[in-house]
């Protein structure tokens, strides 16, 4: 995954002049800010609200609403673990909390060295190899304690 | 009187003329069509239990409490969404619904603190009437699963807190900051169990609220709270009054305990303000009993001697003696009086009748000769009268809004924020000024023109918008052959029509490209209703008056008077301006404006007061103190003004003042211009009196007593005891004695009185035979002057020039937290918003004068120089500098010149050459000012001083 810019609010504000003349431009904005720079610094809400003329809450209400859209940067790798029913069916939430056992963090948190983030995720639409995962966007079927040593391992690599 | 408790119908009143008849609980009613069944039940006295309803909001749905059953629909919907039906059969209490409302009044109450006995809502909390509503016994979930019950809570605020963990998440606050106020600066936070309201991310202090409180009145528990409400607990009685701020003259509930304001809410009866409210008036009313205030009379025999104390009566005869001294001396003319835009009618009444029977002059001026008196000459000559022609709920009908001259958001925030509905819906807007305000972009809200014009270039810009009109054939001819005198439209159609008037003729001029401003003008002509609402930036000028006659002019042309929607608005700055005009506190004016020349009308006053009074206008206020300094005028009385502050070139004020022999301040504070005075006569707050206001849509409002006067007299009696010491004796037991002489003696008051006023609530003038119960809207059928008369408005540029010395222009306005001269608001944590007035400047003009953001600069003009700190702003047009003048010690109009409107003498405020530099001291005026604020306000030191 190629490391995200630095905050920069002229590069900011040119990605959210080039996409507010779009209907509905929040979401597209946040999602480019957030593709920039790996999360949506906490100076961009002006910046969206004024481009949008919105209020500063408004975008900070949108900003929170989806987990997705995070407010710190994320470690250098992403594992979400769905959470979701089919999952934890399948010893999903077991396998999940051996894994953050291991790595010493909770939901949400980045490993001390900045290589994995972990996150939950409330289905991921793979009920049917469950339980399943999806690392730096790439899905996972049927993970094990021993698929996910090998994906930390593999974050750890690189 | 007890607390009033308004009647909550939990969803908007609609208005339509289909009526659909439905039965709820077994009863029959007929309601318009679009009422929410729960309204529809309130109708009938049923309250159904409700928590994310109100009725200054519309209908969200969220909370579940309100099912009802309809017979015929599946499942139990909302009572607050469903809109009734013909014929509908509704059961608001089944032992479904009361099972339903039970479980979900549980799931609430399981992440709800259980401390209603210490709380601050205790006794005034809807949550808790509701959880006693459905009868909730027992809660089975047990409070130990997650909750929110550690949040922290947000005290940021000066005036109300944040307690997040008694928050049910209803939005109603959320939605108020959106429907009502038009901020936008709430919003939920998060999602889920996570959902929480927040200032965006912040605290309240720090986010975008502008505090005006109307999301602390949707709070239905203790979540969001007014201070003085924990501090002293619940009121115990409601008194209704008017608020003593700006000129839209909002109704509040003052909430009492004994005669401690606890807090003020506005009231939804009131119809300037349909229950809104802003910073002012909602939270800032504590320098009522702010320990400046001054309460024993005191007297000195030079300015330079400290104040000493008297007696009420030794401080009226000797202010007395004095004026017969002065009169005995130099002459009848030598003294004169000023009343006061921010006391009652009847206060005002009376000291214009002090001067002109008492004093036996017409030396009496008012401080709308610093704001709006253009306004006053400009709509009576082409009108015909001296006041707006709508009421504020035209707005709700305008299809173009112009605003000009005006920053609503700050200086008529209520008002602002019904625009700004209207602007949502749909209306098109265009802004004139020279300054990016508010209104140019914010939340939801986006001018389709902004015409950032160079000061004191309006009457140029007005007569290009006219020049389109004439000139694009988008005149309204079928209106103006009908009610305009069509001799003068010729004259002034063939002047505007002249090509020196086309908008790329004045482009230089002005500054605004010629395209912006032909799209504007046939905005304004052919967007149906166009409205004009306008400000100080167009009456402070050489031409205020002109640009009045050329916004009139322009009106006319379009048809945009005298139907709802459209009108020639202004926006008066302070609570009873419209009225102190009224009233008769022109020099050449007696009330209702009629001049004092016209003989039946002075015999009138002459045969009821029992004098003879002059037949020649007397002293506006600049000529008293041209006069002083000349060495003619020597005295005078001021009630409830600051003219040393507020009035321009304010050297040439305070040397006008010291020339005088004998003044007499009658006010609150011992303010800028006491420091000059000989007598003070203690002023009491509008809480102290009762009376009436007049706002900027001619509402005569109620203003009640809620305490009793902290120095012992009401203004009026204050003025009644000054005109009996001097031998012309006052006899009235209660101001509604004063109304009643005001409606003998005016026309359009003939038919106001209090028990008229107790009755509807608030009456706009005229309101007499022809228009018993008032008239909302002026000029409907026909304009009061008959036909409408266009005036030329030919641009004259100001003598004010800018030029190698002072090249930039400076222009002043105010900000929200602040009022005026500060003198009230100063006194209140409002000046936390606002501590001190700060130089607006474009970074262009800042960079290449060396000067960073928040640097110490001094701003110099022909008139003097005050140093004080730069904002660097791109609000501002370079070239262009701004500040507010709330503060004394900054003393913004030691800048200001003595330029005025030709026609009335209004100072030109809005246009000052200046030239800005670094410094790093005060001024010599500034040096000079803190060495005389301790000199002379000194109080004697053989009673208890004031501080």
């Amino acid at each position: 995954m190629p490391k995200p810019a630095q905050w920069d609010s002229t590069l900011a504000s040119a990605i959210i002049a080039a996409h507010s003349s779009l209907d509905g431009a929040a979401l597209p904005i946040l999602h480019a800010l957030q593709d920039e720079f790996g999360h949506i610094h906490e100076d961009a809400v002006p910046l969206v609200a004024q481009a949008l003329n919105l209020s500063r809450a408004e975008v900070h209400g949108i900003v929170t609403f989806y987990h997705d859209f995070r407010r710190d940067p994320a470690g250098h790798h992403v594992l979400k673990l769905c959470r979701a029913e089919a999952c934890q069916s399948m010893n999903g939430a077991r396998i999940a909390s051996d894994l953050l056992a291991t790595l010493g963090i909770s939901w949400g948190e980045t490993t001390p060295d900045g290589h994995l983030t972990v996150e939950g995720v409330y289905c991921l639409g793979l009920c049917a190899c469950a339980p399943s995962a999806l690392f730096d966007g790439e899905p996972i079927g049927r993970i094990s304690s021993e698929t996910l040593a090998d994906v930390v391992q593999q974050a750890r690599a690189q | 009187m007890a607390l009033i408790q308004e009647t909550d119908y939990g969803t908007p009143i609609r208005i339509t003329d289909k009526a659909v008849t439905l039965t709820i609980d077994g009863e029959s009613i007929s309601v318009p069509a679009g009422t929410s069944v729960m309204a529809a039940a309130m109708m009938l006295g049923t309250q159904i239990p409700k928590l994310c309803a109100t009725d200054s909001l519309e209908p969200f749905g969220s909370c579940r409490l309100c099912l009802v059953e309809v017979e015929g629909h599946r499942g139990t919907p909302a009572s607050c969404t469903t809109p009734v039906e013909e014929g509908m059969v509704v059961h608001t209490q089944t032992q479904r619904l009361a099972d339903l409302r039970r479980g979900v009044m549980e799931l609430y109450i399981s992440d709800h603190p259980l401390d209603c006995l210490t709380c601050s809502a205790n006794g005034d909390c809807e949550l808790q009437n509701m959880a006693g509503a459905v009868g909730l016994r027992e809660v089975r979930y047990g409070y130990d699963g997650a909750n929110h019950l550690d949040a922290p809570k947000d005290t940021s605020n000066p005036y109300f807190t944040f307690e997040d963990s008694k928050c049910i998440v209803c939005s109603r606050c959320v939605r108020a900051c959106e429907e009502v106020q038009g901020t936008f600066a709430l919003t939920i936070q998060g999602r889920g169990f996570g959902s929480r309201v927040s200032p965006g991310g912040l605290d309240f202090f720090g986010s975008e609220c502008v505090s005006c409180g109307a999301c602390v009145q949707a709070c239905p528990t203790a979540t969001l709270n007014e201070k003085s409400v924990i501090e002293l607990g619940t009121p115990e009685r409601s008194v209704i009054t008017t608020c003593a701020y700006c000129g839209v003259g909002c109704s509040f509930k003052a909430e009492m305990k004994g005669t401690t304001v606890v807090r003020m809410v506005p009231y939804k009866g009131g119809k300037a303000n349909e229950g809104h409210s802003c910073v002012k008036g909602r939270f800032a009313w504590g320098y009522a009993t702010h320990k400046d205030r001054i309460t024993k009379p005191m007297i000195r025999k030079t300015i330079t001697d400290p104040w000493q104390e008297v007696s009420w009566k030794e401080a009226l005869d000797y202010a007395a003696s004095e004026f017969k001294r002065i009169q005995a001396q130099y002459g009848r003319d030598a003294i004169g009086g000023i009343t006061s835009s921010r006391c009652t009618n009847e206060e005002t009444f009376l000291v214009q009748k002090l001067v002109r029977a008492g004093f036996g002059n017409n030396n009496v001026d008012t401080c709308a000769r610093v704001c709006h008196s253009p306004t006053g000459y400009g709509l009576k000559t082409t009108l015909g009268t001296s006041a707006g022609t709508q009421d504020f709920a035209s707005v709700d009908e305008a299809d173009v809004i112009v605003v000009i001259g005006a920053n609503p958001t700050d200086g008529h925030p209520v008002f602002a924020s019904r625009m700004k509905r209207r602007l949502r819906e749909g209306a098109r807007l265009i802004v004139i000024d020279p300054r990016r305000i508010d209104l140019v972009q914010s939340p939801h809200i986006q001018a389709d023109y902004h015409l950032p014009l160079k000061p004191g270039t309006n009457v140029a810009m007005i007569n290009a918008i006219a020049h389109v009109i004439v000139t694009e054939g988008l005149v309204d001819e079928a209106y103006v052959r009908e009610r305009c005198d069509l001799g003068d439209f010729e004259v002034w159609a063939r002047f505007i029509a002249e090509e020196r008037h086309a908008p790329e003729a004045v482009e230089d001029l002005t500054g605004v490209p010629a395209a912006d401003v032909r799209g504007a003008a046939r905005l304004y002509a052919t967007g149906g209703n166009a409205a004009i609402y306008y400000g100080l930036g167009v009456t402070e000028h050489s031409q205020g008056s002109t640009m009045v006659m050329g916004m009139a002019n322009l009106a006319m042309a379009t048809g945009n008077i005298g139907k709802a929607g459209t009108g020639v608005n202004p926006l008066r700055g302070q609570n009873n301006v419209q009225g102190s005009c009224d009233m008769g506190s022109f020099p050449h004016e007696f009330s209702g404006y009629r001049h004092v020349s016209d003989d039946a009308t002075r015999q009138m006053f002459e045969a009821f007061w029992g004098v003879s009074l002059q037949n020649e206008p007397g002293l506006r206020i600049p000529n008293m103190l041209d006069e002083a300094v000349a060495g003619t005028f020597k005295g005078l009385y001021i009630q409830g003004e600051d003219i040393a502050q507020s009035d321009p070139d304010t050297q040439h004020v305070t040397a006008g003042l010291k020339a005088m022999e004998c003044i007499v301040i009658q006010d609150i504070f011992l303010n800028e211009t006491a420091k000059y005075a000989h007598v003070f006569l203690p002023g009491s707050s509008f809480l102290e009196k009762d009376g009436t206001f007049t706002n900027a849509e001619r509402r005569i409002n109620r203003v009640r007593k809620v305490m009793p006067p902290l120095g012992g007299m009401a203004d009026w009696e204050v003025t009644i005891a000054l005109s009996n010491a001097l031998g012309f004796p006052m006899n009235y037991k209660h101001p509604s004695e004063i109304m009643d002489e005001i409606a003998r003696l005016t026309p359009t008051f003939a038919g106001v009185s209090y028990e008229k006023l107790e009755r509807l609530g608030s009456i706009q003038w005229p309101c007499n035979e022809a228009a018993p119960n008032g008239t909302p809207m002026m000029h409907v059928d026909r304009f009061v002057r008959g036909k409408g008369k266009f005036m030329i408005t030919e641009f004259v540029p100001t003598e004010e020039r800018t030029g190698p010395r002072f090249p930039l222009i400076l222009t002043t306005g105010r900000i929200l937290s602040q009022y005026n001269v500060g003198a009230q608001t100063r006194r209140t944590e409002n000046s936390r918003w606002h501590e001190e007035d700060v130089l607006e400047i474009h970074p262009f003009d800042a960079e290449s004068r060396g000067i960073r953001d928040g640097d110490l600069v001094s701003l110099d003009s022909r008139s003097g120089d005050i140093a004080l700190r730069a904002r660097i702003s791109e609000r501002m047009q370079p070239g262009v500098v701004y500040t507010t003048f709330h503060h004394a010690k900054t003393g913004a109009n030691v800048i200001t010149t003595d330029y005025s409107d030709w026609a009335t003498n209004c100072p030109e405020y809005k246009v000052t050459a200046v030239q800005v530099r670094r410094t790093n001291r005060p001024s010599d005026w500034q040096a000079r000012f803190f060495e005389e604020d301790q000199a002379l306000k000194r109080i004697g030191t053989d009673v208890n001083a004031a501080e």
